[in-house]
């Protein structure tokens, strides 16, 4: 024991074990993101070459004459997950406040299921679409929209529904992603000092008007944190999406038509693919992880802008 | 489902418990995954768990991929490869089932089983052509049936697979127009339709949007109750699809002229002939480093072909004659290597 300065747990030497563990550990992850991109890059290098700059903007998918463009695909993405964030934004906002407000058995039970929500794996979602939503849409919802509220006449509403589609899949999505967005409003409503809130009950503000222009001006910062965590996990969702959207790479002619986001576009050919094919996917892979990095680098530059960097979430 | 979970569970097992000594690895195919996930169970069972065969049914694409990547042991895929891309990759291939793809529709109000659909219609249908049930070309067709006034949603697979070659192999060769525009392939650019997520994908959307038109592999046809389209074939005749019709378009097939068992039963002559029949196709590698894994391979494929039969019919496939599968046996004699001996079985 006389000699422990020598073996490995002299406290010098466990320090510095720890810090290169450490070190190492939090180095992996810029590495791994980096040999992402250079992977993506070198994967979907040929399908640059063949289609060059084009290929973001071409519309054609054709496996037989080897004709890809990627527009489709985009197209489709961001137009779920603009729908999903309108659907999920509300009701995740008035939940959180709601939960924040809510007698402390009730609310303590109520973010439970909230949590719950959010653990439930996209499939099970999709599954429910399918059996579930997709019929509802295609009897009830989607005429009912159409024809006794008469939406249909609008153009880019859509007259005719089969049940399939980017409405019926946006919906999904917003379910997805209310709970995950509704978590983090309330953990931010949360933060809101206590003497605030009861200052404001104190002058006569009613519980809107607190909710108004206290405790949302005080999280609106960790508001737009929930929003882009919403946000990325709409952006990539697969399985969900991809059992109700219809799979159709076409750009959507109105909001019950077919279409294709670039995750189902993925899961659909991939195990198949190669050749040409197989790059194009590639670069799919590649125009989503942008996607999704330029929504993380927007949601920091947003965040430090207003000062948000107090580990508020 | 229950079934297969029970079995899928029972599988899980089984390779838990007792460590096989040979497994054998497969992938590919989801058109005959029925019968080779039965075969597959009753197999290890006859070897007393001492043999054990695994197949992912991932796809004819990706079957053809790994086992050109070697990393299964067979490969089984629904369009086959031609003799040049047989001898590139060192590959030997040979026929396993005959089945046949079918039309399904969902249709509310139509009794199941009835409607009848000649080439032309058939191919307007899926080119967007006609869009609706009471179409007067659908009515000439079905005297006697009433027919809804309802729009027609084209259903397909979203995935790249053997059984949309079939098919599209089918529409290329009864429209012109078809094979110009769309023409043939695993994954081709659809002019109209939803797609669905291989075969259980298909029948799920047909089942769900009344209206619907799909096809799929017959067998889950049968499993998810579905009606399925008679169809003209090449005789002019109507025929309905059954085991017997897909047995019938066999009986043309010249195999002895057909290198690598290349064959393709489209659109088939004969009064019975069931016009988009299918043959599901086994690929090994030519060169077999293990030689007790590859006897156990084929000893495995002649048990599928003689005691495996009767299990493949009744889940409606069509086991080949024995004639075809002498000439399989002859041709395994011929290709198949393990040093520098062909393999005993």
């Amino acid at each position: 024991m006389n000699d422990s300065g020598k073996t490995l747990l002299n406290p010098a030497c466990t320090d510095r074990l720890f810090r290169i563990a450490a070190a190492g550990s939090a180095l992996l992850a810029p590495l791994l993101l980096a040999a992402l991109l250079v992977q993506l890059g070198i994967g979907s290098a040929p399908a640059w070459r063949e289609f060059g700059p084009g290929f973001l903007i071409g519309t054609e998918w054709d496996p037989v004459r080897n004709v890809y463009g990627a527009l489709p695909a985009i197209v489709g993405t961001l137009l779920t997950t603009a729908l999903a964030l309108l659907f999920a934004i509300p009701p995740a906002f008035v939940t959180a406040l709601r939960l924040v407000d809510a007698p402390p058995g009730i609310g303590e039970i109520l973010s439970q299921a909230l949590d719950l929500l959010a653990a439930i794996p996209s499939v099970i979602y999709g599954m429910w679409g399918l059996f579930v939503l997709v019929p509802i849409m295609q009897d009830h919802v989607q005429p009912f929209l159409s024809d006794t509220l008469g939406l249909g006449k609008i153009p880019f509403f859509g007259e005719y529904g089969n049940g399939f589609g980017f409405l019926t899949a946006s919906l999904i999505l917003a379910l997805m992603i209310l709970p995950y967005i509704s978590a983090v409003m309330r953990n931010v409503f949360r933060m809101t000092p206590a003497v605030l809130r009861e200052s404001a009950f104190g002058i006569g503000c009613t519980r809107w008007e607190t909710a108004k222009d206290i405790v949302m001006r005080y999280g609106i910062r960790g508001l737009l944190g929930g929003i882009f965590i919403g946000l990325g996990r709409a952006l990539g969702e697969t399985m969900a999406v991809l059992f109700v959207i219809g799979n159709v790479v076409a750009l959507p002619e109105d909001l019950y038509a077919s279409g294709t986001t670039i995750a189902a576009t993925l899961a659909n050919n991939f195990a198949e693919a190669d050749g040409i094919l197989r790059a194009v996917l590639f670069a799919l892979g590649l125009i989503l992880l942008l996607l999704a990095l330029g929504v993380q680098v927007l949601a920091h530059y947003y965040l430090a802008l207003t000062g948000a960097g107090r580990g508020e979430r | 489902m229950k079934k297969l979970f029970g079995m899928a569970a029972a599988t899980l097992l089984s390779f838990a418990v007792t460590a096989a000594e040979i497994s054998l690895d497969g992938a590919g195919a989801s058109f005959p995954a029925p019968v080779y996930r039965v075969w597959s169970y009753n197999y290890g069972e006859s070897t007393g768990n001492r043999v054990e065969v695994n197949y992912q049914s991932s796809g004819s694409g990706a079957g053809i991929n790994q086992i050109k990547e070697k990393t299964i042991d067979f490969g089984g895929s629904d369009n086959p490869l031609t003799k040049e891309e047989l001898d590139k990759a060192n590959l030997c291939q040979f026929p396993m089932l005959a089945g046949g793809v079918v039309v399904i529709v969902n249709l509310r109000g139509v009794k199941p089983n009835t409607l009848k659909l000649d080439q032309a219609t058939l191919a307007d249908i899926f080119l967007g052509k006609i869009k609706g049930w009471d179409d007067p070309r659908i009515k000439a067709l079905n005297p006697g049936v009433k027919l809804p006034r309802v729009r027609i949603t084209v259903v397909r697979r979203s995935d790249s697979s053997g059984t949309s070659f079939i098919f599209t192999n089918y529409l290329s060769k009864i429209s012109k127009e078809w094979a110009d525009r769309v023409g043939c392939g695993p994954a081709v650019n659809w002019p109209v339709g939803i797609g669905g997520q291989k075969n259980p994908g298909v029948c799920n959307n047909v089942a769900r949007i009344n209206g619907a038109i799909g096809y799929t592999e017959y067998t889950y046809a049968v499993e998810a109750k579905l009606s399925m389209v008679s169809l003209k074939n090449k005789a002019g005749k109507f025929v309905e699809p059954k085991p017997e019709t897909f047995r019938a378009s066999g009986a043309h097939a010249d195999w002895k002229n057909a290198p690598g068992f290349y064959m393709l039963l489209t659109d088939q002559p004969g009064d019975d002939s069931w016009p988009i029949t299918g043959l599901t196709y086994i690929l090994v590698q030519r060169n077999q480093p293990d030689a007790k894994k590859a006897a156990a391979l084929l000893n495995y494929f002649n048990w599928c072909y003689t005691t495996g039969a009767s299990a493949a019919s009744k889940l409606h496939y069509v086991p080949l004659p024995e004639e075809v599968v002498s000439l399989v046996r002859n041709a395994w004699d011929a290709e198949i290597r393990s040093g520098n001996a062909s393999v005993k079985y």
